[in-house]
């Protein structure tokens, strides 16, 4: 099973491999990981996005929040919650495929940010699986480079992850 | 006050009540040391290889439940105490182990003996600091001691660039009363409805059994987990770092559980209906098989740490909460019950355990020729009346100990039961004769491990450490050697120690007393002469049967009831 793990912690150097270290000491699964300051800037927020067993995922909450360094955390996929992630793409764009990328990126909500003679790249943000999708529209040829994110998240509603 | 960097490191050490380091000093470190030098109220021991320093203070944390520091340099000091630390950890041992650095502006250049110490140690660590700042070394060292003593202790790793500890830049100092950590606030009760939950269970329990780990030690919990035992009259077993929890010599005692483990201990867990672990983590050499694991019993897990409960079994009634303030909750809530224990279904109980008792799994041929390495350790025992810190190594002598001395106390019986590491039984045993003095410290070894530190012998000429070294030696590396026989048809590949140094010149060449003993007859003079010179460091070179195994034994991988009692035997 897929779980997010939305985790606050201290935006201290070092933090970041404690956590990836965690995850590799214990042979744990990271799927991806995405990780910025807040506007706290003594606090950092990362998204990690993991695979496992009910067991393994509660076992890794608790190794995560043994943590000296993470202050908060929470199971994002155990309520309701929005992810999004951000995919920068390069696709080839010669004149015959331009007109068909483009209606392609506007049915999906992207935007073109490069033009050459010869390549676009789009900006697109959305759910895992529209990028997916999105990806699969493109004829694979055209795919030139894929940069994404991975997802970042929130818990719906009024409450939020705080100190 | 204004102090350089230096200065506060050891200030900090003593308004942390720090009294003794254990160190080895090298250029990352010489300002620190310079600081030492000019003060009297900490005293540093110097060892002989920065692994000792480490295990020196793990044994002063192991045998007074405050916090070992030691003091290394940077790079090679600081990777030959990685295994001292990674033994403190598996073991929740409080430390603070503090490392030179290069000097701030040379980190990351390959510097000499730079070395990422907080890169190496972090997988090791409870957790660890890079100083950035002078400023910042007193709320460091004030952090790094709160979290290496609390919740579930562990070692704390405080790296210090040379630059921060330069004598020449002098700034404000105050220790800082208190610390708060918004990220770490470690629990400090346990749930008063999941206690009630464990006991209104352990009140219909007709098979219970409690199964203790190091945990009470260290929680210091040995008086009420002794009331709530008696007031139960239910079987108790101890892992081997729980041992002296609770007294050995009580008659509700089963002896050790696990792959050594007793047949009585084990097979009352086999045939449990309910499990109550205060303070153990459910350990693969206790387990065995976790799918053969107490098939019949619910499970109530006391401990501190979160991640310990249901990490390698599943638990019916978790209870995260210091040990002794839940089992004075415990208490509490047995008093307030309205049922009491099933005496009758109890009765019967202990009336199956007697049986298995009868067992005698422990049994040794007393009347051999060849010296028995279970007589010594029984003697020992008698010559010390089984108050003396016992400190081991690791492999058969280590459960010969921890089988036959019988332990009536905690903080006795110090040994590396997590990491299993060669080499710590002298060094901790100078750590825990810093500490005690006036009590006697016996190091049980063998010939392997103790030539994995023998250099520390130096190190209790320098100090006057008199301790008492049992060496079993049966001329292999025994619990190799064993394995070899049960399980590679005794083809003993590299377990046999060839060309042994002899102990008792050896010893002598260090200024201490050496003796050797080769007849069953002579162990409990000779013992008694050694414990007679209490000023004096005695190195027995005892010779045991070579081909004496460890039993009870259970095949990793097998069940509790699946036990070889001898070489004979095996019970399903």
């Amino acid at each position: 099973m897929r779980h997010i793990i939305s985790i606050l912690m201290e935006n201290e150097a070092g933090a970041l491999s404690r956590v990836a270290g965690l995850f590799s000491a214990r042979g744990y699964n990271i799927e991806s990981l995405t990780v910025a300051p807040t506007e706290d800037t003594s606090l950092s927020r990362m998204t990690l996005v993991t695979n496992g067993s009910e067991e393994i995922v509660e076992q890794i909450t608790k190794q995560l929040n043994k943590l000296i360094d993470v202050v908060k955390l929470v199971e994002l996929t155990e309520g309701p919650h929005i992810e999004r992630e951000m995919m920068l793409i390069k696709l080839k764009a010669e004149r015959a495929h331009r007109a068909e990328i483009t209606s392609l990126v506007e049915i999906f909500r992207g935007r073109i940010i490069d033009v050459t003679d010869t390549s676009y790249i789009v900006e697109m943000t959305g759910s895992v699986s529209k990028l997916d999708a999105f990806i699969e529209a493109v004829h694979e040829d055209l795919v030139v480079e894929v940069v994404r994110t991975g997802p970042s998240g929130i818990a719906r509603g009024p409450k939020s992850l705080g100190v | 006050m204004e102090l350089s960097g230096a200065e506060i490191v050891v200030q900090c050490l003593k308004d942390e009540g720090v009294d003794v380091v254990f160190g080895y000093p090298g250029g990352a470190v010489l300002h620190i040391y310079d600081a030492i030098f000019k003060q009297d109220d900490v005293q540093h021991v110097l060892v002989r290889h920065e692994q000792g320093a480490v295990h020196a203070a793990d044994g002063f944390a192991r045998s007074t439940g405050k916090a070992g520091v030691a003091l290394v340099t940077s790079g090679p000091g600081a990777t030959n105490a990685v295994t001292g630390i990674a033994t403190a950890y598996m073991d929740s041992i409080p430390m603070v182990v503090l490392t030179g650095q290069v000097a701030s502006p040379f980190i990351g250049s390959d510097a000499f003996q730079e070395v990422d110490t907080v890169g190496i140690t972090r997988p090791c660590v409870k957790h660890n600091f890079l100083i950035k700042r002078v400023e910042d070394i007193a709320e460091t060292f004030k952090k790094a001691f709160y979290i290496a003593t609390s919740g579930r202790p562990g070692p704390v790793v405080v790296d210090i660039p040379k630059d921060i500890t330069d004598p020449n830049i002098k700034i404000p100092y105050a220790y800082p009363d208190k610390i708060k950590m918004r990220s770490y606030n470690p629990v400090t009760k346990g749930h008063m409805g999941q206690i009630r939950r464990a006991m209104d269970l352990m009140l219909e329990a007709r098979r219970p059994v409690i199964y203790t780990g190091g945990g009470v030690v260290l929680g210091d919990a040995d008086q009420e987990l002794i009331e709530l035992v008696r007031k139960l009259n239910f079987p108790i077993t101890s892992t081997l770092m729980g041992l002296g929890a609770y007294p050995s010599s009580d008659r509700l005692f089963l002896g050790m559980l696990g792959m050594h483990g007793t047949y009585e201990a084990n097979m009352a867990m086999h045939e449990s209906d309910l499990i109550i672990a205060i303070g153990a983590r459910f350990d693969d050499r206790v387990t065995g098989h976790v799918e053969k694991f107490c098939p019949g019993a619910k499970i109530v897990h006391v401990d501190v740490d979160p991640s310990s409960i249901a990490k390698n079994v599943r638990v019916d009634v978790p209870i995260v909460g210091p040990v002794r303030s839940v089992l004075k909750d415990m208490l509490k809530a047995l008093g307030e019950h309205k049922k009491r224990p099933m005496a009758e279904a109890i009765n019967d109980w202990w009336g199956q355990i007697d049986r298995w008792r009868g067992m005698h799994c422990l049994r040794y041929d007393r009347n051999s020729s060849v010296i028995k390495p279970q007589y010594v350790i029984e003697t020992l025992h008698k010559v010390t009346n089984g108050d003396a810190i016992v400190c081991s190594d690791v492999g058969q002598h280590q459960m010969f100990a921890a089988q036959f001395y019988g332990f009536d106390k905690p903080r006795r019986w110090i040994n590396s039961g997590g990491l299993g590491t060669m080499g710590f039984g002298l060094p901790s045993a100078m750590g825990c004769k810093v500490a005690h003095p006036d009590k006697d410290v016996a190091v049980v070894t063998g010939e392997g491990s103790i030539q994995m530190c023998i250099q520390e012998l130096a190190t209790c000429k320098q100090y006057d450490l008199p301790l008492k070294i049992i060496l079993l030696n049966n001329g292999y590396l025994g619990m190799v050697r064993q394995w070899q026989e049960f399980f590679y048809d005794s083809r003993y590949s590299h377990s046999y120690v060839e060309a042994l140094p002899d102990f008792v010149q050896l010893t002598q060449s260090y200024g201490h007393v050496g003796m050797r003993v080769e007849k069953p007859g002579d162990v409990e003079g000779a013992m008694k002469e050694a414990f007679a010179m209490k000023d004096r460091l005695v190195f027995l070179d005892i010779v045991i049967d070579p081909g004496e195994n460890v039993y009870p034994m259970i095949e990793a991988g097998k069940g509790h009831h699946e036990m070889y009692l001898s070489p004979e035997s095996e019970l399903v």
